[in-house]
């Protein structure tokens, strides 16, 4: 009741503030005739009455005053004169405005496009329901995550409880046919239950049954709303019929919601069930039930913590059963790596988005400095505006009042101008961001946007309004009045230039950052990787169709046609101008072929029958390491001898070689690669090591074999093509050429070398970006602001220059003097800066390559750096200040 | 006028107000004036104190106004007790006495 009175009568007396007034007035008037009356009942003449009642009343202004200050909404009231004289100042000073506008956009778009890109892999819950409850697992291999085989998968989902349900998935790339050219589709093969983890189902359709994800099952695909519309018009008959991929049928049975999001795979348009047969694992270690290819997550029961289901998956792992016989490469001796799926995705990245967070955090504190900065200019011009304030009586509260609305103001049109920037610049972010960045399709500006971008105008505006209140506070105002308060340093000029000193001190953090990512990303391209990249163009071509299978009857004629298209293919490529030479691989080095797919067991004769490492497996062309360029070292290329029929040959890496042989000639030796129930693979040759999934990892052994003389044809090859001229002009020519031979076939991935690895080494790139563009922004504004203090310092000491050079200083003295004022504020920044880049660099030391956190070079060239931007900054106002002409600055006085 | 008129007690405005309107409606002079004669000039009613109050109490749902002609037909604003003003009234002047002959007892026992 009560409540409803506050609010009504304070809405109405904000709403006719007028009427309130004449009210109170009117009210009063009567007040004051009633007691007029009554001192005239006294036998007081009318003017003594009029006379007596002022008396006892004092001033009615006053007393007005007091009434109408009663209410909530006077403070209202405060608020909007408040804010309509910050708009005033504002627009009375538009350079400072402008500036301060500005380096808040700056701050607050840059640390808002950073949050919305990091805010869905680090923090924003996983687009499924309870998606703490979903885990990843991973074999070990080495300490690292490892994909899993079909066996490990079947004892896991048989032994263990804790798990609603546990699933495996793989890539999978079907062809699909019949438009004008073949397309290759992004997708996944999947155990029946991979969406039930999720927690997902289609929402047209259904998911797939237990039925069909068995050996030899149906046919069938889930699709997603994308692929569904766009090759498939959006057609709801499409359920229940058959689409052909390569040369069979897939029967429809589902389809995802336009909102389904597949954070393991996220190009991924279209699944089908995988169809592994547990008959075949017992005893037969060679089969592809125990290939480790295959990923695997889980849903937790209800109840369940994750570290109960961790502590049940281990104990399996560590206790194998007899009924469940596992191989050397499947022994689960080193565990299980058992994540939440949220951290999973995220935690190749993480360092990287974690360094970014932190420069963009540093670029928004340099931007508020420089507000605050300017802020304290302005308010030691204002002294005598507050002083006056003070003296007709405004409190020192109503005065910080004043002040925090002004900064707020200012802070939110930074923020709206942020928030701007933020949506321009997140588009570009995204576009510049490497392809593997997870979630990528799930950044965007959204509420939390908002929030974030929200919550730190406010606190901005108020920390930046609070710091001159302070200073107000502790100042006398009445000081201001004082004549020759303009002369002497202002009281805020000891805090400025400490803010200058820190602003300095920022940007040489990120600068020396971004410095140490340069030259890392110098280091890391100027890596040799093994084979000449110049001239190469690389493209991956894809077989499918039933002439490629092997039937029982004749279990290796599919194998036959798939490598005969592939050297028909090559023929034609080779016979083309401008084809220097070409070959083919089944692992391109730098590209995005999954490693795991090449990594074989490889075993040497004298070695015994349980030992083994992992080595890459390439089945290549004849031809194929001199088309790359990769240099013999001893012994022979593989060629046209190495036919299926001739004895088995392979070539080795050099490292390969120095560390199983050392200085023993290892030609002539025998190895097994991959299946052990095959014959002997021989050494004829050792060629050069090559990087192969990365410039800075180094994996050397690699076994390269003759396509024809290895156990199974790959499916996909990668051609690589030598060009005499543009590597990327013969590309349509190329692909005509292999269509030539058949047009069933897709080419994908079409790219030269060179560019293949720019683009494996994107991420580093796009923090190398991030860094230099933040580092740019922390120098100009830190540049600004050693720019912005010394001016108001020449304007503010013009007196003492000009009688300093009254009394003889010269030119190039007084030059000096100020000179020296900016540079050692500098150098203050710099020595402070010390301490926080020490600790900087050590926190991105994961992203540096073959360049240390104290790398002489990249700290030298940032200290003289911002030295030289710094002197550049200080020489302006000190031209300035060496120009004071003393008779003007003192006759002035 | 007497020099011992004291500034109502802080706090004891609103009673004295809810019990002067428990009689009859009344503008703000008459409020005041009643005070002051009831209390034989012991508590004078400065104006400004008296309307903020009289804003606060009406605020509060104790008092309602309207403006009225007065009996020499001039316009006034007066006053009139509301229901929970006069249970207001009644929580008051108990908790008043309550305290006050407290402290007369207190008083009387140190003498």
């Amino acid at each position: 009741m009560s409540l409803w009175r506050q609010l009504t009568y304070g809405l109405r007396g904000l709403a006719r503030r007028a009427n309130r007034s004449q009210e109170t007035d009117e009210e009063l008037r009567h007040y004051f005739e009633e007691a007029t009356a009554a001192w005239r009942a006294r036998g007081l003449s009318a003017e003594d009455a009029i006379r007596a009642a002022r008396r006892e009343f004092g001033s009615t202004a006053a007393i007005e005053e007091q009434v109408l200050s009663y209410g909530w909404e006077n403070s209202v009231r405060t608020f909007f004169s408040d804010l309509h004289f910050a708009a005033r100042q504002l627009r009375n000073h538009p350079g400072f405005a402008v500036i301060g506008i500005l380096t808040l956009a700056l701050g607050v778009g840059a640390s808002t496009a950073i949050f919305s890109a990091i805010n869905p892999i680090l923090f924003k819950p996983l687009p499924y329901p309870n998606p703490g409850r979903i885990l990843m697992i991973w074999s070990t291999n080495q300490g690292a995550r490892s994909e899993v085989s079909f066996g490990t998968y079947y004892e896991l989902a048989q032994r263990s409880h804790s798990f609603d349900t546990i699933a495996i998935f793989e890539p999978w790339q079907p062809t699909i046919t019949g438009g004008s050219q073949p397309e290759r589709l992004e997708g996944q093969s999947v155990s029946a239950g991979f969406f039930r983890v999720l927690g997902v189902s289609p929402v047209v359709g259904r998911d797939f049954l237990a039925s069909e994800n068995v050996f030899n099952g149906p046919k069938v695909v889930i699709l997603s709303d994308k692929i569904w519309r766009r090759l498939f018009h959006s057609d709801p008959a499409i359920l229940g019929r058959a689409i052909k991929l390569g040369d069979d049928n897939y029967t429809v049975v589902g389809i995802m919601s336009p909102d389904f999001e597949d954070v393991l795979a996220p190009s991924d348009e279209i699944w089908t069930p995988t169809q592994y047969d547990p008959e075949k694992m017992a005893g037969n270690f060679n089969s592809w039930e125990w290939g480790n290819h295959l990923r695997m997550i889980g849903r937790l029961n209800p109840g369940l913590s994750r570290t109960e289901g961790k502590d049940e998956l281990t104990q399996i792992a560590r206790s194998p059963w007899r009924e469940f016989p596992r191989p050397r490469w499947a022994s689960l001796q080193h565990g299980l790596i058992v994540d939440s799926l949220q951290d999973d995705i995220a935690h190749t990245v993480k360092p990287a988005l974690l360094a970014v967070l932190g420069a963009v955090i540093l670029v928004l504190a340099i931007a508020w400095v420089n507000v605050v900065n300017l802020v304290l200019a302005r308010g030691s011009q204002r002294r005598g505006e507050f002083a006056v304030r003070g003296a007709l009586g405004a409190s020192k509260r109503r005065i910080i009042r004043q002040l925090i609305t002004e900064n707020l103001l200012l802070a939110s049109f930074g923020g709206v101008a942020g928030i701007a920037v933020a949506i321009v610049t997140l588009r570009e972010l995204v576009a510049l961001s490497p392809a593997e960045l997870p979630r990528r399709g799930a950044i965007a500006i959204d509420p939390a946007t908002f929030f974030f971008a929200f919550a730190i105008t406010a606190i901005i505006g108020i920390a930046s309004g609070l710091i001159p209140a302070i200073h107000i506070s502790r100042e006398e105002l009445q000081t201001g009045l004082q004549q020759n308060s303009r002369r002497s340093a202002g009281g805020g000029t000891a805090t400025r230039r400490g803010l200058v000193v820190s602003e300095v001190a920022l940007a040489f953090i990120l600068l020396i950052s971004a410095g140490l990512l340069l030259h890392s990303m110098r280091r890391l391209l100027a890596v040799e990787p093994g084979f000449d990249s110049s001239h190469l163009l690389t493209m991956q071509v894809v077989t499918s169709g039933h002439q490629f299978d092997n039937p029982a009857s004749a279990p290796d004629i599919g194998d036959r046609t798939r490598r005969r298209f592939f050297e028909q293919a090559l023929d034609a490529v080779r016979r083309l101008p401008g084809v220097e030479d070409a070959a083919f691989t089944s692992l391109l080095p730098l590209s995005d072929d999954p490693p795991v797919d090449a990594l074989y067991g490889a075993q040497f004769e004298d070695q015994g029958a349980d030992a083994g490492y992992n080595v890459f497996r390439y089945a290549v062309s004849p031809g194929y390491c001199q088309t790359m360029g990769i240099p013999l070292l001893s012994g022979r290329f593989l060629d046209e001898r190495d036919t299926a029929s001739a004895p088995q040959t392979a070539l080795i890496s050099e490292s390969m070689a120095k560390s199983h042989f050392g200085s023993q000639n290892p030609l002539g030796k025998r190895l097994h690669v991959g299946p052990r129930d095959r014959p002997w693979y021989t050494v004829v040759g050792v060629v050069g090591d090559v990087k192969q999934t990365s410039l800075a990892i180094n994996q050397a052994d690699a076994v390269y074999l003759a396509t024809e003389q290895t156990w199974f044809a790959d499916d996909t090859l990668s051609f690589v093509i030598r060009a005499r001229a543009q590597p990327a002009e013969l590309a349509p020519a190329i692909e005509r050429a292999i269509w030539s031979i058949d047009k069933n076939q897709p080419v994908v991935r079409v790219m030269t070398m060179d560019r293949m690895i720019a683009v494996t080494e994107a991420e580093r790139g796009f923090v190398l970006i991030l860094f230099e563009a933040f580092g740019i922004v922390a120098l100009v504004l830190a540049a600004v602001g050693i720019y912005g203090l010394l001016s108001g310092n020449v304007t503010e000491r013009a007196r003492e220059i000009g009688v300093r050079a009254a009394l003889g200083a010269s030119r190039g003295d007084i030059l000096a003097l100020i000179l020296r004022d900016g540079m050692r504020l500098t150098g203050l920044g710099i020595a402070v800066g010390l301490c926080g880049a020490i600790a900087a660099t050590r926190a991105i030391t994961t992203l540096l390559f073959g360049t240390s956190p104290l790398d002489p070079i990249a700290w030298v060239a940032v200290i003289l750096m911002l030295a030289g931007v710094s002197a550049m900054a200080c020489w302006a106002p000190a031209w300035r200040a060496s120009r004071v002409d003393p008779s003007i600055t003192l006759r002035a006085e | 006028m007497n020099d011992q008129n004291t500034d109502v007690i802080q706090g004891t405005l609103d009673m004295l107000i809810l019990k002067t309107l428990s009689l009859e409606p009344l503008h703000g002079f008459g409020i005041g004036r009643r005070v002051e004669q009831i209390s034989r000039g012991v508590f004078k009613v400065n104006p400004g104190s008296l309307l903020t109050a009289l804003q606060r109490l009406e605020r509060a749902g104790w008092l309602d106004s309207e403006w009225r002609q007065t009996e020499n037909s001039r316009r006034a604003k007066f006053y009139t007790l509301t229901r929970a003003g006069k249970k207001q009234l009644e929580i008051e002047a108990a908790e008043w006495i309550r305290r006050a002959s407290a402290i007369a007892r207190l008083l009387r026992e140190g003498a």
